[in-house]
């Protein structure tokens, strides 16, 4: 009878051990795909103040978008975690959006070859974060979901297992475009 | 979530692929040893010369290949378009970048080599480059990335080298029995090495055979994981869809391109053999590519 007892308790132990192994590695997996959305997001914000001194030169009067986006830069630098990064880059590349609209009204500016490689730069990066994002957001699922499945979520909290969050992209872009006439 | 059963799903199935594989060439062995009546030593050496073999094609198998179709690495101010939707696509995979190599040939093809991600190369002709837009190439690459990702890359270079083990151990068998004949009647080990060697002599024959057709299968199950899988990467699995319209409808073969290499390419490099009978197709190395377009228009 002992013997019944003491094999169903290695069994447990050894599941347990087995499934703490996965949790641990996926949530390896979740933070070093974090760190590379961290190096595109430092490519970002090393570009930026490039940015501020061609648009300068040729756009003086648009102070108001230069300190805005130098104070979002900078935000962005001192920001923590998956959410508040999303959010802060999120109003990151709106201002940046505002700014290379605004670009159009200088055609001097428009035609410099500076600015058309500080643009494509820019643009690429975004791109680079996009992707990088994806493969954040498909690690967090990949993890979460490991630490809701039954018989997990029973003793995930007891292994201190938290949820990751998702690297989410900004709420504007989700809505429906409204068409006004 | 379709295509996340499709990927499982293939993923089995490759598996159990691999499995019998490594049943076959056990057993291949073992009655090859038994049928010489050499017993195990001389397995065992077998075993080491086809290891050393084996070794050293796992090292070099994707440099060889790069220098058979003639392919040459290109920097990134010769194409950065191309340098950065392979950066951005690798990204999306948490992958390195891999290397770029472009092949001078003006029929449209791509493959990806190399034994892990970390010695990955993926490999575009300049057909590819100058007849696909930027959506449909990057569905081909995403294609090449998850053949590094899956580790097709790695398992096909270990295919071929079990390929090969089974192909040497074959002629190892049919060349030695023109010796053994007098040694066996000497031991007189009756019937059951009889039995044996008449095993061993269809092995020797069929071996060959089964060992490329499994080859082929598993090239061709890789094929639908890897277009799943690239659809996954980009979301937008039209793209990948109309780009192998397009490298279909071109009937120039790859130059290049000869039996030894053919699996690796994204949609076989020989053309115009379409109309086949049932058995011939056992020897595709790819899955039909009107049949690759309808699953992915499905998803």
């Amino acid at each position: 009878m002992t013997i019944v007892f003491i094999i169903i308790i290695a069994a447990i132990l050894l599941y347990v051990w087995f499934v703490y192994n996965s949790l641990v590695t996926a949530k390896i997996r979740v933070s070093e795909a974090f760190s590379q959305i961290d190096v595109q997001l430092k490519r970002r914000t090393d570009l930026i103040p490039n940015l501020i001194e061609t648009v300068k030169g040729y756009a003086k009067h648009e102070r108001e978008l230069f300190e805005k986006v130098t104070e979002q830069r900078s935000a962005l630098i001192t920001a923590k975690g998956a959410k508040e990064k999303a959010d802060v880059n999120n109003q990151l590349s709106q201002t940046l959006k505002s700014i290379f609209a605004v670009a159009e009204n200088y055609p001097d500016l428009k035609a410099s070859q500076n600015f058309l490689e500080l643009q494509e730069e820019l643009s690429d990066t975004e791109n680079k974060i996009a992707y990088s994002r994806q493969f954040y957001n498909s690690n967090v699922m990949d993890y979460n979901t490991k630490l809701q499945v039954f018989p997990t979520v029973t003793f995930a909290k007891l292994l201190r297992f938290q949820p990751a969050e998702f690297f989410g992209t900004a709420e504007k872009d989700k809505e429906p475009v409204k068409v006004k006439f | 979530m379709e295509i996340y059963q499709t990927i499982s799903a293939n993923k089995i199935k490759t598996w159990l692929i691999m499995f019998l594989f490594v049943i076959f060439i056990t057993t291949i062995v073992y009655v090859f040893g038994k049928a010489l009546g050499y017993g195990w030593p001389m397995v065992g050496f077998a075993l080491i010369l086809a290891g050393v073999t084996s070794f050293s094609s796992y090292y070099y198998s994707d440099k060889l290949v790069l220098a058979t179709v003639k392919a040459k690495a290109i920097e990134k101010k010769d194409n950065p378009e191309l340098f950065r939707i392979v950066e951005n696509l690798a990204i999306g995979d948490g992958l390195p970048k891999p290397k770029i190599y472009i092949i001078n040939d003006p029929s449209p093809n791509a493959f990806a080599t190399g034994r892990d991600p970390n010695h990955a190369v993926v490999c575009a002709t300049t057909g590819l480059l100058e007849k696909l837009n930027r959506i449909e190439l990057e569905g081909v690459i995403s294609h090449e990335l998850s053949h590094v990702k899956n580790y097709d890359t790695r398992l096909m270079a270990i295919v071929t080298i079990l390929v090969g083990f089974v192909v040497i151990a074959a002629n190892f068998f049919t060349r030695s029995l023109w010796f053994s004949g007098g040694r066996r009647d000497r031991e007189g080990g009756g019937n059951i090495q009889l039995i044996f060697l008449l095993i061993g002599i269809v092995f020797a024959i069929l071996s060959p055979i089964i060992a490329t057709l499994i080859q082929l299968a598993v090239s061709r199950k890789r094929e639908y994981l890897a277009d799943a899988s690239g659809a996954l990467l980009t979301r937008y699995p039209d793209g990948l869809a109309s780009a192998l319209e397009k490298i279909s409808a071109d009937r120039r073969p790859v130059a290049s391109a000869s039996n030894a290499n053919a699996h690796l390419f994204i949609v076989n490099p020989f053309r115009g053999k379409d109309a086949k009978a049932w058995f011939s197709s056992l020897f595709d190395t790819h899955p039909p590519v009107a049949e690759r377009i309808k699953i992915l228009r499905s998803m």
